[in-house]
């Protein structure tokens, strides 16, 4: 049977479910929340209907200025530390046997399901002083007595490195696995040593693929709202953490809608971005 | 040799890490009495009978699985028919709801949660049980309908072909041919939206954190009243039931398939 089109109503019939969810689950909400953007606070209630810019004025203050430069210096530092971790990672994963390979996978795909909230509580406890990584050090003799290592700014881009690293291998993963193998027989053959072509052809070879993940998991980490609020200080939050603690504690719901909608707006930018550069990849 | 030696001890630190929160979090969760304690002192399984037999975990267990199993579901129902659909047919403007499926899981998770809750917030449906089923359908649809386009994708045609010049129409061609074909991607899909739901957090707070408390919820608000052990037996369970749900994924389809690798020689 081939693909062809649709020649009656009946033939779209099997569209008629999915779409009408996702209209009016997805695309009314997400509209609702750019109309509730323009809306009037109403501090008893919810909202009140209006057309104002004062939530989006409110941008302009230092506060939010401060929050919003330290959210993407944040998720800037997580992507550079993922991406230089997971790839080298990932190309020797994909060299490694087939069972090998299943096996990680498997336990990746346990760790990026983990809820924040226990990726922040195992880390809130692996920092305390009780039960915490120091003591290992003070029992190898690296330190004097145990300290608590939370909240820290440390503490939680270790966090959300941890959280976004399976992410970032398993984004890497396709593309390096379908890495054609001649390409570094070829370099092999020609003399060079195993880091020299990694670095001089694998990496050159996949830089638009570096790139666009470095990208993917910059938004990945600009959505982490818990993190920053269990392992950091209030100067440690970011805008997603704002955006929550907006809406929910100070019932404050068109600052926070307007705060969503300008990180959607910058993420789709960045999502573009990241297809542009896949396009251009594909037509090399 | 040397190389071989820096690749086992790349992979191991990697293991240590990925593995050192989650060790100490199971360590803490046998502690005897209530202390946050590693090494832990005294051996206990306790905590681990709290999450079913404490009322309250026990309640929160309930609500998590009712909620992943029943939005699992209904994410499966909506991918389903989008994806035979766009497999079936040439019509490129439907490709549009392809990118409605995806956004929700590609935008940062907090504006899908903020869209819902001044959605439910507006319509006067806040706080209701079911409200958090259709979110977190509609939050985590990407995962069936990425698992189900490849599994479409990987049907060869001229199998279909076959049924239907022997006569078979449509809806024989559906039950007969492509349903078995993409069994293995329909389970996987629905097993991936059934951990993440179980994992969820802010969704499912913004909707119906002050009615229900989920697990996650649960462990989140126990967290800012002091430690306890349960929290931490809750973790580690939850880290076991992500691990056989993808072990048996692993098991009975090609996980590495379904994560990009292209055939399954290698």
């Amino acid at each position: 049977m081939k693909r062809e089109a649709p020649k009656s109503i009946a033939d779209y019939s099997p569209l008629f479910f999915p779409g009408l969810m996702l209209i009016v689950f997805f695309v009314i909400p997400f509209s609702t929340m750019i109309a509730v953007s323009f809306f009037l606070r109403d501090p008893s209630g919810f909202y009140t209907p209006d057309f104002v810019f004062d939530n989006y004025a409110r941008f302009l203050s230092v506060f939010f200025g401060r929050v919003l430069a330290f959210s993407l210096m944040l998720a800037v530092m997580v992507a550079i530390c993922c991406v230089a971790i997971a790839f080298p990672f990932t190309f020797l994963l994909t060299k490694r046997p087939r069972k090998v390979q299943t096996i990680w996978l498997v336990c990746l795909l346990s760790v990026l399901s983990l809820s924040e909230v226990i990726i922040g509580f195992a880390w809130s406890t692996l920092f305390t002083r009780t039960a915490g990584i120091t003591n290992l050090f003070v029992f190898l003799g690296l330190m004097k007595e145990p300290v608590a290592l939370t909240p820290s700014f440390w503490a939680v881009l270790t966090g959300m490195v941890y959280q976004a690293l399976p992410y970032t291998i398993l984004v890497l993963y396709p593309a390096l696995v379908r890495l054609d193998p001649q390409l570094l027989e070829a370099a092999r053959t020609l003399g060079a040593s195993p880091p020299r072509a990694f670095f001089n052809v694998v990496v050159p070879a996949l830089r638009n693929t570096i790139v666009a993940t470095l990208i993917m998991v910059f938004v990945f980490a600009l959505g982490s709202y818990l993190l920053p609020q269990i392992l950091g200080r209030p100067s440690h939050w970011t805008l997603s953490v704002l955006i929550t603690d907006q809406a929910i504690y100070q019932s404050n719901m068109p600052f926070a809608a307007a705060m969503a909608v300008f990180l959607v707006l910058m993420s789709l930018a960045l999502v573009g971005l990241t297809l542009l550069v896949g396009r251009k990849e594909n037509a090399l | 040799m040397m190389a071989t030696f820096l690749r086992r001890l790349y992979f191991t630190v990697v293991a240590l890490f990925l593995a050192a929160p989650l060790i100490v979090v199971a360590g803490v969760s046998v502690n005897e009495k209530q202390d946050l304690a590693f090494p832990p002192k005294g051996f206990s399984l306790s905590w681990y009978g709290q999450i079913f037999f404490d009322a309250e975990w026990r309640a929160a267990l309930i609500a998590s699985v009712t909620l992943a199993v029943t939005a699992a579901a209904l994410a499966v129902a909506i991918a389903l028919p989008l994806a035979w659909f766009l497999w079936r047919r040439i019509a490129p403007w439907a490709n549009v709801f392809q990118i409605l499926g995806l956004a929700p899981f590609i935008l940062p998770p907090v504006i899908t949660a903020l869209g819902m809750l001044t959605f439910w917030a507006t319509s006067g449906f806040y706080g209701q049980p079911w409200t958090a089923v259709i979110s977190h359908a509609i939050f985590f649809v990407t995962l069936p309908l990425v698992t189900l386009s490849l599994g479409f994708a990987s049907i060869d045609r001229s199998l279909v072909e076959a049924a239907s010049t022997m006569g078979a129409d449509d809806r024989t061609v559906l039950r007969t041919v492509v349903l078995p074909l993409i069994r293995p991607y329909l389970v996987s899909g629905y097993a991936f939206a059934f951990v993440l739901s179980l994992n969820e957090y802010i969704v499912a707070y913004m909707t119906v954190g002050f009615t229900i408390e989920t697990l996650p919820i649960k462990i989140f608000n126990a967290l800012r009243y002091g430690y306890t052990p349960t929290m931490a037996s809750v973790s580690v369970f939850f880290v076991a039931v992500a691990a056989l749900v993808f072990s048996l994924i692993a098991r009975f389809g090609d996980i590495r398939k379904l994560l990009g690798a292209m055939s399954s020689e290698s």
